[in-house]
């Protein structure tokens, strides 16, 4: 109510007053603050014990949260972050699996993360397999309450589910995405049968065509090393960067049938009727 | 058997790795992590590796760590005349030049996809500058080529590890926002290096 665009630098209220994600508190550096951008703001990220300093470059010092084992800021009011009770859970490991700079805008990322088709073609051998290509249909929703896309019941066979896989599966997945540049993955866990290992994309938007993609693990594996884990996610994340890159344009249209995508993808329908209903213009073409 | 240590995204491991597969060897492969952990600068590394480079391949008693020595050893050992041209004084510097090339495409672009991808610390418009004029180069050098009946590197009918050292960076630059778009002869040659018999691939770049 009575917001004026002009005050944000032309940056939607629903944007400028979230919480985002500014970087992974434990690779933050042992001494000094590291350099950073938010929403084409240069900011600074210092760790100060469990806690950390964010403030804009030559400015004053910015709203700070430090949940999920990430940094998170704001440029506005923020309220609550969303909820991700798992990140409590005492036999779950946290970690990041990797953080990447990449040439592309947030909304971008996280369509490509809810996007199972891409599985056989792109993550080949790992997350799918070009014999089994179809994505069998799932269930989507805005929840009630407006504050998050919800997909479930999706299906998808895959060789290489997890590091600790053994063998191929059929996996069954839910997404959240409680934020418009967070979403949240559930997916059996090859270790604890009836439990779920918890995949996220945190993305920071750097500006509307640029991110950071942190992927953090809440996983039930007791038993793969640090380095394996990582280097499973690194693998697979950088199949995606160049497809990621090389998506034009690299805001997400989201004027009425843009980009009319062949296969309805459901979950992107929603996502993108989501992002409308929050009045989100940062990283979109509308 | 031959190990190799070696980060899977490292343009300079890939290259190893691509010439490898291409003579059909068997090896181990001993991950390290240079992103985010720096392991390589680790002091348990840099007993195998004293300028903390990476890939390291040991054979035996042999302890090579840079890209070039190390396609050098496997095509004079395991290559044949097909990769190692032993009598052909004039070849073999052709291909010593390719292997410098390879050096500098790593310093320019390959270091300008790293520090961009791993928020690294660099200068990255004068590397990008720099590996354009290769790029400028070795796709004039491409075209004369092709017009003169020669679809590598180095003149002759086969490919040579000049190709193999040089071809990850360049299939991977434009991850440091380094388009090939205006490379047309490069990009010719890099689907003929993707055509050869036993081609891999490494994530980011994809198969013929
Ligand atoms: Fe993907």
């Amino acid at each position: 109510m009575g917001f004026k665009m002009t005050e944000t630098g032309g940056i939607d209220p629903d944007t400028w007053n979230r919480w985002h994600v500014v970087g992974c508190h434990d690779e933050l550096p042992d001494d000094g603050a590291r350099a950073t951008r938010l929403l084409g703001r240069a900011i600074t990220v210092e760790r100060r014990g469990s806690g950390a300093e964010v403030r804009l470059t030559g400015g004053g010092a910015l709203p700070v949260k430090v949940a999920y084992g990430y940094v998170w800021s704001s440029l506005g009011t923020p309220g609550p972050l969303f909820e991700l009770p798992e990140h409590a859970e005492a036999d779950r490991r946290n970690l990041n699996g990797c953080s990447f700079f990449v040439r592309t805008s947030p909304p971008r990322a996280i369509e490509n993360f809810l996007d199972m088709a891409h599985f056989p073609f792109v993550h080949t051998g790992i997350l799918g397999e070009e014999a089994h290509p179809d994505v069998k249909d799932y269930d989507v929703a805005i929840s009630t309450d407006g504050r998050e896309v919800v997909a479930s019941n999706c299906h998808f066979y895959q060789p290489k589910a997890a590091a600790a896989s053994t063998g191929g599966v059929d996996v069954t997945y839910r997404y959240r995405v409680p934020h418009p540049w967070c979403a949240i993955l559930y997916k059996d866990s090859p270790a604890k049968p009836g439990r779920s290992d918890v995949i996220a994309l945190f993305v920071q938007p750097c500006g509307e065509e640029e991110i950071v993609a942190n992927l953090a693990l809440f996983i039930l594996d007791d038993d793969t090393p640090l380095p394996a884990l990582r280097r499973f996610q690194q693998q697979i994340f950088v199949q995606d960067k160049p497809i990621l890159e090389n998506q034009m344009p690299r805001r997400l249209p989201l004027y009425p049938r843009a980009d009319s995508p062949v296969r309805a993808d459901k979950a992107s329908i929603a996502y993108r009727r989501w992002l409308r209903q929050l009045g989100t213009s940062f990283g979109v073409l509308s | 058997m031959i190990a190799l240590h070696d980060y899977d995204l490292s343009a300079e491991g890939y290259a190893v790795r691509l010439f490898l597969a291409l003579l059909g060897l068997d090896y181990r492969l001993l991950p390290v992590e240079f992103y985010p952990a720096r392991e390589h600068e680790g002091e348990e590394f840099r007993a195998l590796s004293p300028m903390a480079s990476l890939p390291v391949l040991v054979d035996g008693d042999l302890v090579l760590t840079e890209v070039a020595g190390i396609l050098s050893y496997l095509a004079a050992r395991h290559g044949g005349a097909d990769w190692y041209p032993a009598g052909d004084a004039a070849q073999l510097g052709r291909i010593g030049d390719g292997l410098a090339l390879s050096a500098r495409l790593a310093a320019t672009a390959g270091a300008v996809r790293l520090a961009d991808g791993m928020m690294l610390p660099l200068d990255g418009a004068a590397a990008r500058a720099e590996a354009k004029r290769l790029l400028r180069v070795i796709d004039e050098r491409l075209w004369f080529g092709e017009a003169a009946g020669d679809d590598w590197l180095c003149p002759g009918p086969r490919p040579s590890i000049a190709d193999i050292a040089c071809f990850p960076h360049i299939v991977l630059a434009e991850e440091g926002d380094i388009p090939l778009i205006d490379y047309p002869a490069i990009r010719r040659w890099l689907d003929r290096v993707r055509r050869l018999p036993g081609f891999v691939v490494m994530p980011g770049v994809f198969g013929a």
